[in-house]
């Protein structure tokens, strides 16, 4: 049960009844006085009961998840969707057959799914999230490539003593080379606009 | 194929009853035509187009089932 339609003696006795039936808190719903209601004289004549309609607000994470299953099983894949929230960061974990047309060329298509569910979960709600998807575990497996493409470029940096420029990336995906490098003699700057910017390495 | 970018643009949108998707079929592609509430237009394109070049990738990604190429228009 999403919605009811309570009344009482008082605005307040309404919306206690309502959230009574709906067994939950104030704080999950979205509440709409319909009547405010009236004492009447002597609370016996002309008396109106309060009317209000309290709709049980859904929750962000599980709208985002409902989200993901509407787009991919419109695009004909069968997925499972698993989320995990930590604090302020939901993964939302794919699995099923045929993932590999919801990664794309180098996750490209991952990542617009990732961008969509960020808008959508953040729209409504006074949670803020941020959002990573991720399917068949690519993002650690792209972890790894990065981290290894990271390495050979500042060795080629190294060697040629010139700046080495990769190609452009969203911004996790710099974050994991800026990282990765820190430890090196080299230094990495990001140049470029949005969404061209990439990553220098500099000897 | 509409059913997806309904799904997709449906909870973008303040107004999702205003959402229509139409359909033209041409020589060489499909071309779906979105139009959504004057309101929207901004939830849907994004800065730069940010959003609308995530809506696309999204869309061109899923198979059709026809062989055409598939373009979509907004607004």
């Amino acid at each position: 049960m999403r919605e009811v339609t309570a009344s009482g003696q008082t605005v307040e006795e309404a919306v206690q009844s309502a959230l009574k039936q709906l067994n939950t808190t104030r704080d999950q719903v979205d509440i709409d006085v319909i009547d405010e209601g009236k004492k009447g004289l002597l609370g016996v004549f002309g008396s109106k009961r309060a009317i209000v309609k309290v709709k049980r607000r859904k929750n962000q994470v599980e709208k985002a998840k409902a989200f993901l299953y509407d787009v991919t099983s419109n695009m004909n894949v069968d997925v499972e969707v698993t989320s995990t929230v930590e604090e302020n960061h939901v993964t939302f974990d794919l699995t099923g057959e045929n993932i590999a047309i919801l990664i794309g060329k180098r996750g490209q298509t991952l990542n617009a799914l990732q961008y969509l569910v960020q808008l959508i979960i953040n729209k409504q709600g006074n949670e803020y999230y941020t959002v990573s998807v991720d399917a068949e575990g690519y993002r650690s497996r792209r972890k790894e490539t990065l981290e290894s493409l990271a390495l050979k470029m500042a060795d080629k940096a190294v060697s040629l003593q010139k700046k080495v420029a990769l190609e452009p990336m969203p911004a996790f995906e710099r974050k994991i080379i800026h990282n990765v490098l820190q430890q090196k003699d080299v230094s990495t700057y990001s140049d470029g606009v949005e969404p061209h910017r990439h990553i220098v390495i500099k000897p | 194929m509409k059913a997806l970018i309904e799904s997709i643009v449906t909870p973008l949108v303040d107004h999702p009853e205003d959402v229509v998707v139409t359909k033209k079929e041409e020589d060489t592609k499909v071309v779906y035509h979105l139009t959504v509430h004057q309101d929207d237009v901004g939830q849907v394109i994004g800065k730069n187009g940010r959003i609308a070049k995530a809506i696309r990738t999204v869309v061109y990604a899923a198979k059709s089932d026809s062989k055409k190429r598939i373009y979509l228009d907004i607004m």
